[in-house]
């Protein structure tokens, strides 16, 4: 799966639990301070792109995806 | 007599079984309609449960609500926000008329977030831990309706949430009464939110025999005071009134819709889910709150009925009606409409009791034909009654033993 094709399934995942727009939610973005997640939410999209990346991403490596490109990378390199 | 401390109410907010709004469902209490359909399927057929019907929300919370700020709500943590946001609009207090530092949330529920509690148990069998939701607790937490309105109002003197079974929506009423007594608050926005139309709830209703399973006749099972009940019907909703001290609401122009002129409450000490059989406890609640209020018996021309539909609970409102007021009251019984909406019954219940008093006619009792022996006072049924009212009580009491009276009065 290419970084396009996590980005694109993993801003659907953001749509869907924040209700932030897909187009929206970009490499650059950080969670927390540009799409105004909370630390609740954080925990569902992480459980949703486990099931839908077949990664595992325990608590201490969720701790350090602030930006959407570190999730990206994190599920690229370890899905 | 000074009047700049008194309560009165400046806003209303309801979604109810009769309807989205207060005026669509004081429209078919008026109207004598009923809110009960069946249960088709689901966990009703599954399980095989004797009782069929269930008085449901006439608009679903998710049509009214943005579909992210739904997800994170419980079902009636959502009936809550929905009623709130219409009883504050209502009020039509502006962005700094009142000092948040100043402003209450009080929020009663009977049962809080059982749908919660029984959607996450089935995820956590199914898929273990990872699957239950992180919003879990703030979802099925009974304090949650008054948490998340007080949220959304930015509300700071002080948001509760008091749990009294069936009387927790008036229970939340004269907490909020207290608070602008004491001076800790100008305005309260107060009221009871329910929706616990689940497996567990009705299950456990049915095995305590409080249910009716009238359920080849839906609209004619919730039948107060007739001589042929059988249980109560199981409904949800939300009532949330806006309350604020008469000198605060005169001052911004506020519309006054009437007085929350007294509270009274009390406990039985008898059983835990059966009223004294004597109705001594009901009667001093009434008898408190009429006296606090400072009106005459005389003056107290309605009583808006706890009544569920029960065959032992209906018959001892009214002995406790007579010996505390008298036996001039009329009175009505709104559940035969709209069902039990448990936790918020007494708030819906005050609204419409309210709305008898300002506009001068009570509804009529659904689905009375053959009116009790037992019950000795006059009920309303078939039409609206029109009549003066100085001041009404409604009453609400709750498994436990929790009696909660309010008296309304012009404004």
């Amino acid at each position: 799966m290419s970084n396009e094709d996590i980005q694109k399934g993993l801003a659907e995942i953001v749509e869907e639990v924040a209700g932030v727009e897909a187009a929206d939610v970009t490499v650059d973005k950080s969670f927390v301070d540009d799409l105004d997640i909370d630390s609740l939410s954080m925990v569902e999209i992480a459980v949703q792109a486990e099931d839908k990346f077949g990664v595992k991403i325990p608590d201490d490596e969720l701790a350090n995806l602030k930006t959407v490109g570190d999730a990206v990378n994190y599920i690229a390199s370890n899905a | 007599m000074t009047s700049n401390n008194d309560v009165v109410v400046t806003g209303l907010g309801a979604t109810t079984p009769l309807g989205g709004d207060v005026a669509s469902t004081w429209d078919a209490l008026l109207a004598g309609r009923s809110g009960v359909t069946p249960l088709v399927g689901g966990f009703a057929e599954r399980f095989d449960l004797p009782v069929r019907i269930a008085a449901r929300l006439a608009v679903e919370p998710t049509e009214v609500l943005p579909r992210v700020e739904a997800r994170r709500l419980d079902r009636c943590e959502q009936v809550a926000l929905v009623a709130a946001r219409q009883a504050w609009a209502d009020a039509g207090i502006g962005d700094g008329d009142v000092d948040l530092e100043r402003l209450g949330v009080v929020i009663g529920t009977g049962i809080g977030g059982a749908m919660t509690l029984l959607d996450q148990d089935d995820l956590i069998e199914a898929g273990g831990l990872r699957k239950v939701s992180p919003l879990t607790v703030p979802m099925l937490m009974p304090n949650g309706p008054a948490a998340h309105v007080g949220l959304d109002l930015k509300a700071r003197a002080g948001v509760h949430a008091p749990v009294s079974a069936c009387a927790s929506g008036a229970e939340a009423l004269a907490w909020a009464w207290r608070m602008l007594k004491s001076g800790e608050a100008d305005v309260v926005v107060a009221g009871g939110a329910e929706a616990c139309i689940t497996t567990i709830t009705m299950a456990g209703f049915i095995q305590a025999r409080t249910m009716s399973t009238r359920n080849d006749d839906p609209e004619r099972a919730s039948r107060p005071f007739d001589v042929n009940r059988d249980g109560f019907v199981l409904g949800e909703g939300a009532g949330i009134l806006v309350l604020e001290r008469e000198d605060f609401a005169r001052a911004r122009g506020a519309r006054i819709y009437g007085k929350l002129a007294g509270i009274g409450t009390s406990s039985d000490g008898h059983h835990i889910t059966a009223a004294d059989p004597e109705g001594i406890g009901q009667s001093r609640a009434i008898a408190k709150a009429i006296q606090v209020a400072g009106v005459d018996k005389a003056d107290v021309g309605h009583v808006n009925c706890h009544a569920t539909s029960t065959p032992v609970g209906d018959v001892i409102e009214p002995l406790a009606v007579r010996r505390a007021v008298g036996d001039h009251p009329v009175l009505t019984a709104p559940k035969g409409n709209h069902g039990h909406l448990l936790g918020a019954s007494g708030a819906v219940e005050a609204i419409t009791t309210l709305l008898s008093v300002r506009d001068g006619i009570v509804p009529p009792t659904l689905n009375l034909d053959d009116q009790d022996p037992r019950v000795q006072l006059e009920v309303v049924t078939g039409e609206p009654r029109k009549i003066d009212l100085i001041a009404a009580v409604n009453n609400s009491f709750g498994f436990g033993g929790h009696n909660v009276s309010l008296v309304f009065t012009q404004a």
